[in-house]
C-alpha cells in the first residue's frame, strides 16, 4: 500500500527508461492532419457498423442516427487501416514513441456523436492499433524499440471556467465527471496495451488533475503501474494556461504524480514555447517533452512552418539541454517528425536532477 | 539544484515557492465562518460577491495562502464551499495565490479539492481518529495534489506540553514519510496554539510549549513546516484589540525565531514589535513567554489604558464604495490613477496644488508616483490596456488642469520639469492608421515620456525637421498598410543619409522583427528596434534612453538582427517556389464545375448612402476589436478568460454604451457603393466589360507559386472568372464602405476633453461598423443583388467563420497583395463621388473606418495567400501593369522572394 505500486509491464519501462537515458526520444506527430490528408467522407467515418449514423451493434430508443465525419477516433472502427497507416508512417519517420488516436475518446466528447457507449472499446482498439504498429516496427529495429502513449485528451469543458458570463461561479462539469470519463478511458487504454499513459494538451489543470486521480485509481485497483506523462497547453503568448496558470504553477499542480515526463504541446510553434520549456526543465524531476505546432497559423488557420525550420529550431532547445522528448502536434507531418530526428540525433538527453542532488 | 528538490511548492495561478528567505508565510484569515462573524453573515445570507470582497481584500493586505472555512451549523458547508471556491476561481488577482481549505469536516475537504486547479493546503488531518483514518485522508491527499496541515492532535486529545506536541508530530511525521512516502515538504504541523494569560496557571505555559516544540519539530523532522492559528494565543483579552495585536507581535517574533514558518493571521493588522510602547512590550512579552507569575496581572493593569473602541480594524468592516474620497488628496490622485476614475481628477489636482509650492510638483510627486504604479502593474500583467488607457485619461486632466498654473510659473521662474525623454510618434506617408499609435503614446506618456504625436500621413522630412527642431531623443514610426513597410525603409534611409544618430523604433500590423532586421536596420546605423505592441513599448524606450541599459539591449537586438538576416540567407530551398510557368500550369481550372455563372439580379451600381447603422450590429465580428486593445482571445469567450475576462467585461460595455450614443445620437454615418460587370479572364487578369462587350478596365492579379501537390492547385483569383475563350458568360463584383463619415468632429471633441481613451474607442468601434457592413452588403449581394445564393441562412459566427459561397478579397491583403489595384477598384464604383471614400498615394482608405474588394460567385471560389513570388512573376507582372521593373519590386516588395538590387 505504502511505496509505489509496480509497474505492469517491468521490462518495457526499463527499455523506456534505458532509451531515455541514452538519447533524445521522438514523440510522432498529427493525427488530425495527416487524417486530413486522406480526404475521408462520410461514408469512411461509417464503415459497416455505423452505417445509419449509429451504432448497430447498441441497442438504444433514439434510432436516428447522426452524421459521423469528423469524428476522428471513431475510424479506429470504421477505417483502423487509415490509423495504422498513419502512426507507420511517424514510426518510418523515426518515431520512437506514438500516440494512440483517442484525443476525444471520452464520453464528454463522444457524446456530440451519440457514442458515448463505445469510448472504453475506442481506447482498448487505438491501444491495439498502435501497439500492432510498435511491435512490427520494434521487431524490425531491435536496437529500437518503439512505444504507445496512451493519450487521454482534455475533453471539452473545463472545470475551472464558467461558460456562463454572468455567474462566474456556474461550472458546465465537475471534477467527479471528468474523474469518471478518464477512469473508462484510461481502463481502455491499459487493456488495449498502451506503454504509458499521457495527459496532454491540459489547458484547464483541473481537469487534468480529475485525470490524474482516475488513473491512480485504475492502478490501484490493478495493483500494477505504468509511466504517466503530462503535456500541458500554454494558450498564448500571455504565458498561461487557458484557466490562467504559469508553467511554473501548471507543475507544482501536477507534480504529485511523479510523473515520467512533465511537457507543453499544441497552441504554440516551437519558439514561443521555448522559454516555458525552458521554466520546466528547471523546476521538473520529471523528463521534459516538447511537441509544439508547426509554428503559429496563417490567417487561413494552416501551419507553415517547414520540417527544417522547426527542427532547427528544436535542435537548439536540445544543444541547450532542456529536452528528453520532442515531436510535433497540429499540422505537423512525418516530414517534420524525420527533420526533428535528424535534428536532435546524438545531441544528449537533458540531465534528471539525481539522488545526490536530492539528499543535499 | 539540490534546494529546490525539497522545496515546499504550492500554487493558484502562480507559484508560491516555500524557500527560508521568505520567512514567514502569512495565511489570510477572514474567510472564515468561524473566525469573522462579519464573513459569516455575508454566507449566511448568500451575499458571495461581498464574501469575494473580503478574499480580495485578504490579498491586498499580503495575504501569501487564503485559508477557506465554511464550518457553521446552519449553512451547507460543502455547497458553500465550492460555489465560494468557484467564485474566487474566476477572479484572476485572487486565484493567484493558494488555497488552504479549512474545515473539521473531511467531505467538506474533499469537495473543496475538487475545486482547486492549484496546488492548496488541507486543514487539517490528524490521528484523532486512529492511524487508519489519518493514512486513508493523506492517502487522498495525495492523490488530489495538496499539502497537508497535521495537527497535533491524536487518540487522546489535543497535545497541549511541548513534550506531547513533539511526540505526536513526531509520530505522525514518520506514518507519513515511511509508510505513504508522503513527500515531508508537504507536511505542515500545526502544534496547537492556546489561548494564554486566562487566570488558570495551567494555561500559562501555553506559548512557550508552542515555540518550544517548533523548535525541536524543525530541527528533528526534515523538510516539514509549522504553523498555528495565531489569535487563539490572545483569546483573553478580546475587545482589547490593541493588546491582542501587541501579543500576536511578541508571539510571532519569538515563534519565527523558532522556526515557526507560516501562520494564519489577519494580514493587514500585524504591529511591529519594535513599534511598541516599552512598557507594554515588556508586560507581554513576561506573560508570552512565562517570565514571572504575575505577568497576566501586570498586563491587566495596564491592558485598559490601551483599549480604543472604535479600533477593530477588521477589513471586513471598511472599503464601501466612496470610502477612498476620504484619504489625503496624494492618495485619492494615486486611487484615481489606478482605477481610471476621472470625476474627480481637477478637483484633486487643485487641492494638491495648493498644498504645494509649485504645481510642477503635483505632476513630479502624487501624479507620477500614481502612474509609476500603474506602470508597475501593467509591466507586472496585473493591469491590461484598456485601464492603462483609462488611468492615462486622469493623467491627462489633472495635468491639463495644472498646465496654466505651470506656464505661469515657467514664464516667472524659467524652471520646465524633467522627463524621461522626448519621443516624435509619427504614422507614416501614405498611411491613416493610428488606433496602435496612439494606444503606444498613451502608455508612453503614463511612463513620462514626452511624445510629439504629428498624426498620420507624415513625409519623411516632415519627421526628421520636427526631430532636430524639437530635439527629440528617438523616433517612432508607425503603420499598418504594407507599402508602408518600404516607406519606413525610406525614413531609415533618409535618417542615415542626413547623419541622425537617434534610435528609430518601428511598430505597427505589418511591421515584424523580421521585416526591421532585413530591410530597416541594414539602412541606419544607430539603434533601430522593433516594438512589438504597446506593452513593450515603455522598455524598449528605457532601455533607449538610459546610458547603462542601452549598450546590452542593442548587443542583444543586434546579435537578433543578424541572427534573422544570417537564417534569411541561409533560407535556401526551406520554402522553394515552383517556376512561374509550372504554377501557371497547375492553375485552378474553375469551368470544371459544372454550373453556368448567375447573371446579377440587379447589374451596374448601386449606392447605399446613409445605411441604417443599428442594421450593423448584428454583423459586428467582435474578436479583434479586443485584439486592438492587446486583449487576447476570441468573442465571446474572452469575456470570461480568467486573465482579461474582466478587463474586456469591461471595455464591452464601454463599447455597448458608446455605440447606443454612436446609433442614436448619429455620430456616425454609413455609406457604401457595389457594382457587378461582365467579366473573363486572360491568364492573371481579367477583362471588365460594358454590357456592348468593350472593355472597361482590366484587373492585375498575382499567382501562388508554392509547391503544391498536383491535385492542389497555384491559385489567382483569375481562375475563379471564366476564361475569355471558354465562351462562359462571367460576372465580378466590387465594393466599398465607409462606417467613418462623421467621426473627426466626434474624435476632436474627446480628444479636446484629453480623453483619449473614448478617442480611440470610437476609432475601433467605427472600424467595426465598416467591417460589419461589408458582412452585411456581402450577405445581401449573394441573397438578392447577385442573387446566386438566395435561400443561404447562416449565423453570425458561421459569417465570421466565412462558411459562405463566394468571397470579397481586397486589393492589399493576401490574395491580391498589390494596393494600387484600389485605384481601378474605385474608378470602377466612382467610390469617392458615390460613397464618400478617398484614397492616399499609397491607397489606404479615408475614412479610416473603411473596407473595399472584389466579390467573386464562383462556388468554389476561396482566400488564399499569394505569398512569396519569383521575379519571373514580377517582371510579368510589371509589363501587364506598364510599370518598370523597379516600380513593380517597390509595390510588391513583401511578397518579394528575392532581393532586388
Amino acid at each position: 500500500m505504502s511505496k509505489p505500486l509496480a509497474w505492469l509491464h517491468p521490462q518495457r519501462v526499463h527499455a523506456l527508461e534505458q532509451a531515455l537515458r541514452e538519447r533524445i526520444l521522438v514523440i510522432d506527430g498529427a493525427m488530425g492532419t495527416m487524417i486530413q490528408g486522406h480526404q475521408l467522407e462520410e461514408a469512411d467515418y461509417r464503415g459497416e457498423r455505423f452505417v445509419d449514423g449509429h451504432d448497430s451493434m447498441h441497442v438504444h430508443g433514439d434510432a436516428c442516427g447522426h452524421d459521423l465525419k469528423g469524428n476522428n477516433d471513431l475510424l479506429l472502427l470504421s477505417r483502423p487501416d487509415v490509423i495504422a497507416s498513419v502512426h507507420n508512417e511517424y514510426l518510418e519517420a523515426g518515431a520512437d514513441l506514438i500516440e494512440t488516436n483517442t484525443f476525444n475518446a471520452t464520453a464528454i466528447s463522444q457524446s456530440d456523436y451519440h457514442l458515448q457507449h463505445i469510448v472504453n472499446e475506442l481506447n482498448r482498439e487505438g491501444a491495439r492499433v498502435a501497439r500492432a504498429c510498435c511491435d512490427a516496427f520494434s521487431a524490425r529495429t531491435p536496437g529500437k524499440p518503439r512505444f504507445v502513449i496512451g493519450v487521454l485528451g482534455p475533453t471539452s469543458r473545463t472545470a475551472s471556467i464558467s461558460p456562463d458570463v454572468n455567474d462566474p461561479g456556474y461550472r458546465n462539469t465537475n471534477f467527479d465527471e471528468l474523474r469518471n470519463n478518464y477512469r473508462e478511458a484510461v481502463e481502455g487504454l491499459i487493456e488495449g496495451g498502451a506503454d504509458t499513459i499521457m495527459v496532454e494538451t491540459i489547458f484547464d489543470t483541473l481537469n487534468a488533475k480529475a485525470a490524474l486521480f482516475a488513473i491512480d485509481e485504475a492502478f490501484e485497483q490493478r495493483g500494477g503501474r505504468l509511466p504517466i506523462m503530462i503535456s500541458g497547453t500554454i494558450t498564448d503568448r500571455s504565458g498561461r494556461t487557458l484557466s490562467g496558470q504559469t508553467a511554473e504553477a501548471f507543475h507544482a499542480s501536477l507534480a504529485h504524480s511523479r510523473p515520467l515526463s512533465f511537457g507543453l504541446n499544441c497552441a504554440l510553434g516551437a519558439s514561443d514555447m521555448r522559454e516555458h520549456i525552458e521554466t520546466l526543465a528547471r523546476v521538473s524531476r520529471s523528463h521534459v517533452s516538447a511537441h509544439p505546432n508547426a509554428g503559429l497559423p496563417n490567417a487561413f488557420g494552416e501551419y507553415d512552418e517547414t520540417p527544417e525550420e522547426m527542427a532547427a529550431t528544436l535542435r537548439e532547445f536540445a544543444t541547450s539541454g532542456l529536452l528528453n522528448l520532442v515531436g510535433g502536434c497540429c499540422g505537423t507531418t512525418p516530414a517534420h517528425i524525420r527533420a526533428i530526428a535528424e535534428a536532435v540525433r546524438g545531441l544528449s538527453p537533458r540531465a534528471l536532477p539525481t539522488e545526490a542532488d536530492q539528499a543535499g | 539544484m539540490s534546494a529546490t528538490l525539497r522545496q515546499t511548492v504550492l500554487s493558484g495561478l502562480e507559484p508560491l515557492v516555500i524557500t527560508p528567505e521568505l520567512n514567514f508565510i502569512n495565511v489570510g484569515e477572514r474567510t472564515n465562518v468561524t473566525g469573522s462573524a462579519q464573513f459569516r453573515k455575508m454566507i449566511k445570507e448568500g451575499r458571495f460577491e461581498d464574501a469575494v470582497v473580503v478574499a480580495r481584500q485578504q490579498v491586498d493586505n499580503g495575504a501569501q495562502i487564503l485559508d477557506v472555512n465554511m464550518d457553521e451549523g446552519l449553512i451547507d458547508s460543502e455547497a458553500a464551499m465550492v460555489r465560494f471556491l468557484n467564485l474566487i476561481a474566476s477572479e484572476p488577482d485572487i486565484a493567484r495565490i493558494p488555497v488552504m481549505v479549512d474545515s473539521s469536516k473531511w467531505s467538506v475537504i474533499e469537495a473543496g479539492l475538487k475545486c482547486l486547479q492549484g496546488k492548496g493546503v488541507v486543514n487539517s488531518i490528524s490521528l484523532k481518529e486512529g492511524p487508519e483514518q489519518f493514512l486513508e485522508h493523506a492517502r487522498k491527499v495525495m492523490r488530489y495534489g495538496a499539502a497537508a496541515v497535521v495537527m497535533a492532535f491524536d487518540e487522546d486529545g489535543q497535545a497541549d506540553t511541548c513534550e506531547r506536541k513533539v511526540a505526536i508530530c513526531t509520530r505522525a511525521y514518520r506514518m507519513l514519510t515511511e509508510q505513504l512516502d508522503f513527500p515531508p515538504e508537504d507536511i505542515i504541523f500545526d502544534p496547537n496554539i492556546f489561548a494564554i494569560a486566562t487566570g488558570i496557571e495551567e494555561h500559562n505555559n501555553y506559548a512557550v510549549d508552542f515555540i518550544e516544540a517548533t523548535r525541536i519539530i524543525r530541527r528533528t523532522l526534515p523538510h516539514c513546516h509549522v504553523s498555528g492559528g495565531v489569535s487563539n494565543v490572545s483569546f483573553s483579552f478580546r475587545g482589547n484589540e490593541p493588546v491582542r495585536a501587541a501579543i500576536h507581535a511578541v508571539f510571532l517574533y519569538h515563534a519565527i525565531r523558532a522556526g515557526m514558518d507560516m501562520g494564519i493571521v489577519n494580514a493587514g493588522a500585524l504591529p511591529i514589535i519594535d513599534d511598541l510602547d516599552a512598557d507594554l512590550r515588556e508586560r507581554v512579552e513576561d506573560v508570552v513567554l512565562n517570565r514571572r507569575a504575575d505577568a497576566t496581572e501586570r498586563l491587566l493593569d495596564i491592558a485598559e489604558n490601551y483599549k480604543r473602541g472604535s479600533l477593530d480594524s477588521g477589513p471586513g468592516a471598511r472599503d464601501d464604495k466612496d470610502a477612498w474620497r476620504s484619504l489625503p488628496v496624494a492618495k485619492r490622485l494615486a486611487h484615481a490613477l489606478v482605477h481610471g476614475i476621472d470625476a474627480f481628477a481637477e478637483v484633486d489636482a487643485e487641492e494638491a496644488r495648493l498644498q504645494t509650492t509649485r504645481p510642477l510638483d503635483v505632476i513630479e510627486g502624487p501624479l507620477m508616483d500614481g502612474m509609476n504604479i500603474v506602470g508597475d502593474l501593467f509591466g507586472a500583467g496585473k493591469m491590461f490596456l484598456p485601464q492603462v488607457v483609462k488611468s492615462a485619461r486622469v493623467m491627462k486632466k489633472a495635468v491639463a488642469w495644472l498646465l496654466p498654473f505651470i506656464e505661469e510659473e515657467k514664464l516667472r521662474t524659467g524652471d520646465s520639469g524633467k522627463s524621461n525623454g522626448k519621443i516624435i510618434m509619427a504614422t507614416v506617408k501614405g498611411d491613416v492608421h493610428d488606433i496602435g499609435k496612439n494606444i503606444v503614446g498613451v502608455v508612453l506618456r503614463c511612463n513620462n515620456f514626452e511624445v510629439i504625436d504629428l498624426g498620420v500621413m507624415v513625409p519623411a522630412q516632415k519627421i526628421l525637421d520636427a526631430a532636430r527642431a524639437e530635439n527629440a531623443d528617438m523616433i517612432g514610426l508607425s503603420g499598418l498598410i504594407t507599402p508602408s513597410l518600404e516607406e519606413m525603409s525610406h525614413v531609415a534611409r533618409e535618417m542615415q543619409r542626413q547623419d541622425f544618430h537617434l534610435p528609430l523604433l518601428i511598430g505597427g500590423a505589418t511591421t515584424s522583427r523580421a521585416h526591421t532586421a532585413l530591410k530597416i536596420d541594414p539602412h541606419y546605423n544607430a539603434p533601430t528596434v522593433w516594438v512589438k505592441d504597446a506593452s513593450r513599448a515603455v522598455g524598449v524606450a528605457q532601455s533607449l534612453i538610459t546610458k547603462e541599459l542601452v549598450d546590452a539591449f542593442m548587443d542583444k537586438i543586434r546579435a537578433e538582427y543578424a541572427d534573422i538576416r544570417e537564417r534569411h540567407r541561409d533560407r535556401g530551398n526551406a520554402k522553394r517556389l515552383v517556376s512561374f510557368e509550372k504554377a501557371r500550369a497547375q492553375r485552378f481550372n474553375g469551368e470544371s464545375a459544372n454550373q453556368r455563372p448567375l447573371a446579377p439580379k440587379q447589374p451596374g451600381i448601386t449606392v447605399f448612402k446613409d445605411f441604417p447603422l443599428r442594421d450593423l450590429i448584428p454583423f459586428i465580428d467582435w474578436s479583434p476589436f479586443f485584439n486592438a486593445w492587446e486583449l487576447a482571445g476570441r468573442y465571446p469567450a474572452i469575456l470570461q478568460d480568467e486573465i482579461v475576462g474582466p478587463q474586456a467585461s469591461e471595455l464591452f460595455r464601454d463599447a455597448q454604451a458608446m455605440l447606443d450614443r454612436i446609433v442614436n445620437e448619429k455620430w456616425l454615418a454609413a455609406n457604401g457603393v457595389i457594382g457587378f460587370w461582365r467579366a473573363c479572364s486572360t491568364g492573371e487578369d481579367v477583362q471588365v466589360l460594358d454590357e456592348d462587350g468593350s472593355q472597361l478596365a482590366q484587373l492585375h492579379f498575382l499567382r501562388q507559386q508554392v509547391d503544391k501537390p498536383v491535385e492542389r492547385p497555384d491559385f489567382c483569383l483569375a481562375d475563379f472568372i471564366a476564361g475569355k475563350d471558354s465562351g462562359v458568360e462571367d460576372w465580378i463584383g466590387a465594393f466599398a464602405v465607409t462606417a467613418g463619415i462623421g467621426i473627426d468632429e466626434h474624435v476632436r471633441r474627446f480628444e479636446t476633453d484629453h480623453d483619449d481613451y473614448s478617442a480611440i474607442l470610437l476609432k475601433a468601434l467605427a472600424d467595426r461598423l465598416a467591417e460589419a457592413f461589408a458582412e452585411c452588403l456581402h450577405q445581401r449581394v449573394r441573397r438578392d443583388y447577385w442573387g446566386y445564393a438566395a435561400k443561404e441562412a447562416l449565423s453570425n459566427d458561421d459569417l465570421i467563420d466565412e462558411k459562405y459561397s463566394g468571397i470579397r478579397p481586397a486589393p492589399g491583403y493576401p490574395a491580391c497583395p498589390d494596393h494600387t489595384e484600389k485605384a481601378t477598384l474605385f474608378s470602377l464604383l466612382k467610390a469617392t463621388a458615390n460613397a464618400g471614400i478617398a484614397i492616399t498615394e499609397n491607397f489606404a482608405m479615408l475614412p479610416t473606418a473603411a473596407v473595399s474588394g472584389w466579390y467573386f460567385a464562383h462556388p468554389q471560389s476561396q482566400y488564399f495567400v499569394v505569398g512569396k513570388i519569383s521575379r519571373e512573376q514580377v517582371t510579368d507582372y510589371a509589363r501587364r501593369k506598364g510599370w518598370t521593373l523597379l516600380e513593380a519590386e517597390r509595390w510588391l516588395a513583401p511578397n518579394l522572394d528575392y532581393d532586388p538590387e
